[in-house]
């Protein structure tokens, strides 16, 4: 699995230190005004794994920038107490039980595949 | 027999009036013939197609065959098909022949016995309201090529407005079965989140995608729905939910029903055409026998910014697989394991793709998580806690689809949040997980409007009833466009 970086990681912990809580409404408050810079720009394509050229940098600050203007409209509604809704019907996962359901596909599904070898996906080297 | 619908077709085929065989070769000579300049199918596959419609024949010869057997259909190329290339609109997968079924698929084809006539064009990932974004060029809609036919169905509905196919499946994570029915003069259904499998249905952002049907009538919409919908335990989220018929209640009458207006969606903000338009369909409904009542949605027009917050961030995850190792594009020169996967990612992925990647990326890391991720399902929660509210007013809610009638092509390309405010009628009924339905409801200027139903959840039959008998009164769903002879 392709790894976000940090970032997507770390958005499964406890959310935000309350100790930065000033920290974070300064933030929220500067962000009103403040854009994207083209470093934070590249920095976010590099979390995603997506190379972009300068250019590209460049298009995608604009374009980010006036989405970020939309979605900020959000900042004004006090919240406070309000449980987030993570999906549409509050159930819970649902288990199975502990029992081989799937045949073996491995061929099938390693036709489609960019590079194999011995039944192995190929990448480049990652271990020296 | 093009303009037939679904009962007619079948009736026919029983009949033994046309075979399949014959049917699906008279649709697949009309794609042949029509879809080079609609571009509404990136894939066509005569023989596999023909084989289905054989099979589909000996069913019908052999007595086993069901209500929709022998039924073209077209099939958004969102649902991964076994041995049918399956593009999701995007240069990643231009080369993917899917080694199995989704279940939507296998309950069409294998189970009810429809044939496939293809794969129909489609936004790169079902993220786009225009059928823009997709890597193999925009699609045409049938009543003025030089408009699009909305997005992201957008192939689907231009399919099916031209007569391309009887009907088409869809997917709707903000609008994508209604926006394009609107605009292209179909009826078009969302199913309440969980009622349609999701399985090998390909990931745009999981909590709000829905699979559906998009077709001439609501008749047609609800045979459909009781093939793709039911419980499939490959999918996490599907509904254990006993098994409905949803024809069941189509000719019941509508005095007594009670709808619902959002004073949010009759103001400002809709072109006032369009609002004439589905203003008199609210009339010819209380001929019909409804009433209505003035309701409050007081967080809809929050819904536009948190969809483009939760919705970029489930993507986010969701295409992280795109990785360039076990299918889909690699780019051909690289250096490192990293380097390969940001290299196949920029050359495999469009410009919208990436952009919403970044802003799911972006609120979903540390210092961000907060104000943008958790304040977006906060105000969720605000949004579907509204319709919880309205709904005890009210049976139904209407209003209109999309603001404006189907726009030129390349008019909001260059300006995302454009593109974005054109699902602004719809995105709400998402976020709540609710049943959502676009009905033909007039013309302005010759270009089609849509009348949006919303129902409670799990009231997709009601809503199915609340189309149908309006079609019965009234033609507007049977207006074909010109030039699709």
């Amino acid at each position: 699995m392709l790894r976000l970086g940090g970032a997507v990681e770390k958005t499964f912990m406890i959310p935000y230190n309350a100790f930065h809580f000033k920290t974070l409404c300064t933030a929220i408050k500067s962000l009103g005004t403040m854009s994207l810079t083209l470093e934070q720009v590249k920095r976010i394509a590099h979390l995603a794994r997506i190379e972009v050229s300068e250019s590209e940098a460049l298009s995608t600050q604009g374009h980010l920038n006036g989405i970020f203007q939309l979605i900020e409209q959000m900042q004004a509604v006090d919240t406070t107490g309000v449980e987030p809704m993570a999906h549409a019907q509050d159930l819970s996962q649902r288990l199975r039980a502990d029992l081989v359901t799937e045949a073996d596909h491995r061929a099938a599904y390693q036709a489609v595949a960019p590079e194999t070898e011995a039944s192995l996906y190929l990448v480049p080297k990652v271990i020296e | 027999m093009i303009n037939a619908s679904l009962k007619q077709l079948s009736q026919a085929l029983a009949a033994k009036k046309i075979s399949s065989f014959e049917l699906t070769q008279l649709f697949l000579d009309r794609i042949s013939r029509l879809n080079p300049a609609l571009n509404a199918f990136v894939t066509v596959d005569a023989e596999k197609s023909l084989n289905s419609a054989r099979a589909a024949d000996a069913r019908i010869a052999a007595g086993t065959a069901g209500l929709l057997t022998g039924i073209p259909i077209a099939q958004k190329d969102i649902f991964c098909a076994e041995g049918w290339r399956t593009t999701c609109g995007s240069k990643m997968l231009a080369n993917f022949v899917s080694p199995y079924d989704a279940t939507v698929i296998r309950k069409m084809e294998s189970e009810a016995g429809l044939v496939s006539l293809g794969k129909t064009n489609m936004d790169e990932f079902a993220m786009g309201s225009s059928n823009e974004t997709s890597f193999f060029g925009p699609v045409r809609n049938p009543w003025d090529q030089a408009r699009v036919p909305g997005g992201s169905s957008g192939g689907s509905a231009a399919a099916v407005a031209a007569r391309l196919a009887p009907a088409a499946t869809g997917t709707d994570t903000g609008g994508s079965i209604r926006q394009p029915a609107a605009l292209c003069n179909l009826t078009g259904l969302k199913p309440t989140y969980g009622v349609v499998s999701r399985y090998g249905m390909i990931a745009f952002a999981s909590s709000l995608d829905q699979g559906g049907p998009m077709a001439a009538s609501a008749e047609d919409c609800a045979l459909l729905l009781n093939t793709m919908a039911g419980f499939d335990e490959r999918d996490s989220t599907s509904l254990d939910r006993p098994v409905e018929d949803y024809a069941r209640d189509l000719e019941k009458p509508l005095s007594g029903l009670r709808i619902g207006l959002p004073k949010e969606f009759f103001g400002e903000g809709c072109n006032a055409e369009v609002m004439a338009a589905v203003r008199s369909a609210i009339a010819e409904y209380e001929e019909l026998g409804a009433t209505t009542v003035e309701v409050s949605l007081p967080n809809s027009h929050l819904s536009v910014p948190a969809y483009y917050v939760i919705a970029p961030a489930e993507a986010s995850s969701n295409l992280s697989r795109f990785d360039g190792v076990r299918y889909g594009y690699r780019a051909p020169d690289y250096g490192s394991l990293d380097d390969m996967y940001m290299k196949s990612r920029a050359q495999g992925f469009g410009e919208e793709v990436k952009r919403r990647i970044m802003i799911g990326a972006y609120v979903l890391s540390h210092g961000y998580y907060d104000a943008y991720y958790l304040q977006a399902q906060r105000i969720r929660r605000l949004i579907a806690n509204d319709f919880v509210e309205a709904f005890k007013q009210c049976d139904v809610i209407m209003g209109p689809t999309s603001p404006t009638t189907a726009f030129k092509l390349g008019e909001k390309a260059a300006d995302p949040v454009q593109m974005y405010l054109s699902d602004i009628y719809t995105i709400a009924v998402n976020l709540a997980g609710l049943p959502g339905m676009s009905v033909p409801c007039g013309f302005v200027g010759g270009l089609p409007v849509g009348l949006q139903l919303i129902g409670n959840y799990f009231a997709e039959a009601q809503l199915l009833n609340v189309a149908h008998r309006y079609q019965q009164a009234t033609d507007w769903h049977q207006r074909r466009p010109t030039g699709i002879e």
